[in-house]
């Protein structure tokens, strides 16, 4: 990985959209995903129109459309049991490439598929332009509770070097010849599991030290730059305002 | 005059009963630089612990300047004596360089341009102003060292305690790291096994074994008495012995 730039997740480019202020692309974003979730599975017109706008926006974010298809694919885990329901549901039946189908389970197969793959796509989107500080500040100027932003920050910082040292573990049990094939096998992992649960819990006692002595009193200091202008949420907003429109036409005509 | 540091009679057992320090005592004057040299397990992090006011004494007391660590001046010692942990790791814990230098100073309840002030002031001290942005977990080593301790140095403290400074440094790293140290105008004590960085940077040292002080004097004079070391389960690398390189 780069030094620069933290994740894998974020596409490095200089768009009107990695420029915009986290805490408006955030709400944005959720507004957009919101809009998609309220609108009727059958006005398939409406999740066209979504997926044109946010396809706009993605190019003005110069985020690659291989980048989001791969980055796509992830959410195939959670989709597979879609496809299962048109054969598993019951009511009407009707014909679909010379097989029987549940109709009312095609329209719900349907209905995840295409929320499931706008919602992610939004994310995507949001993640390639906004580095992951920029989204903690955004959630800490969005008012999110301190505690949970704070959490997450140091989920972040931390689970990086959590996973190298789980990697270096593994690596010194392969060194020693290690080679698990049968469920007996499994004890020494759950040994490393146990020996990365106390060692994950000893630095958060020497990260909590090195934070008192640094004058840390429970409260996290309110470290904010200057916040998102007019003119940030107002661009922002388009999308979210899009796909709000779009929504209400569709609730209103279905 | 008080000095900087003066520790009496400090006494400190683990919950578990394991027994770190009984009785050290020892004091450094101001602006000076003082190596803590020791074996592994000779109660070195834990009197570096308690110079912050991290852990409490069991017997003896702690003075930092004018005043005694109590609860009641808790915030104070913690902004006159800096600590700089010996794994970068730990201290760093901010998503960018910049918000974690300026952890310390706003929890003193610094603000605004001050607050912006005291960081740049912090990262240029240590040469790091160009790391301002970047995430911690992606410095190399001598990077992080760097950034730790300008996250200490942005709470202006009149001591500077060192956890084993120079671990995991490579040769440069450990050179720019020295240069740095002595281009620092305050007190300084740095806690360390390694002893040529001990001889480069600190004037006087103490030797800290069984949770005691058993020597105290000039570096040079102590790191020359091949017993003294041997006792304590200290070495000086080959060819670097006090007394072979000429000083």
């Amino acid at each position: 990985m780069g030094a620069g730039h933290a994740h894998a997740l974020y596409v490095h480019e200089h768009s009107a959209v990695h420029r915009l202020a986290p805490e408006a692309k955030l709400a944005a974003a959720l507004s957009f995903i919101a809009a998609v979730a309220v609108t009727p599975r059958e006005a398939v017109w409406a999740f066209g129109l979504y997926a044109l706008v946010l396809a706009l926006v993605l190019a003005a974010a110069r985020v690659p459309p291989r980048f989001l298809f791969l980055r796509l694919l992830g959410i195939l885990p959670f989709v597979a049991f879609a496809f299962l329901i048109p054969f598993v549901a019951t009511g009407d039946r009707v014909e679909v490439l010379g097989i029987e189908v549940s109709g009312e389970g095609l329209w719900g197969a349907w209905n995840i598929l295409a929320k499931a793959t706008l919602g992610a796509a939004t994310s995507i989107g949001l993640a390639a332009t906004t580095e992951v500080p920029k989204l903690i500040e955004g959630l800490g100027a969005l008012k999110v509770p301190a505690v949970l932003v704070s959490i997450a920050a140091f989920m972040i910082r931390y689970l990086e070097l959590i996973a190298e040292e789980l990697g270096r573990m593994r690596m010194a049990m392969a060194a020693r010849g290690y080679d698990p094939h049968w469920l007996g096998q499994v004890k020494p992992i759950a040994a490393a599991a146990g020996a990365m649960f106390v060692r994950s819990y000893e630095r958060g006692e020497r990260v909590h030290s090195a934070m008192l002595a640094r004058g840390y009193s429970g409260v996290m200091p309110v470290l904010r730059p200057a916040g998102a202008g007019w003119f940030d949420w107002l661009l922002a907003m388009t999308l979210p305002l899009t796909g709000v429109v779009i929504a209400a036409v569709a609730l209103v005509v279905t | 005059m008080s000095h900087p540091v003066s520790v009496a009679d400090l006494h400190f057992a683990y919950p578990d009963g394991r027994q770190a320090l009984s009785g050290v005592t020892f004091s450094v004057g101001k602006g000076e630089r003082l190596a803590v040299l020791g074996p592994n397990g000779a109660g070195k992090t834990t009197l570096a612990l308690h110079l912050n006011g991290l852990l409490r004494a069991a017997r003896g007391t702690i003075r930092i300047g004018d005043l005694e660590v109590t609860d009641d001046n808790l915030v104070e010692i913690r902004r006159r004596v800096g600590l700089v942990f010996q794994d970068p790791d730990d201290q760093l814990f901010m998503p960018t360089v910049a918000e974690d230098v300026a952890f310390g100073p706003a929890n003193l309840g610094l603000e605004g341009d001050e607050l912006e002030g005291r960081v740049d002031e912090a990262l240029a001290a240590v040469e790091a102003t160009n790391l301002r942005q970047r995430v911690p977990h992606h410095l190399s080593g001598g990077e992080k060292r760097r950034a730790s301790l300008a996250t200490v140095l942005a709470m202006d403290p009149g001591v500077l305690v060192f956890d084993e400074p120079a671990s995991g440094l490579d040769p440069a790293g450990r050179r720019e790291l020295m240069e740095t140290l002595v281009g620092l105008p305050v007190t300084q004590v740095l806690i360390t096994h390694d002893l040529p960085l001990a001889l480069e940077l600190c004037p006087r040292s103490v030797i800290l074994d069984e949770g005691r002080v058993s020597a105290d004097g000039p570096t040079a004079g102590l790191l020359g008495d091949d017993e003294l070391l041997a006792r304590h389960r200290l070495e000086m690398p080959y060819r670097l012995d006090g007394r072979k390189s000429g000083r």
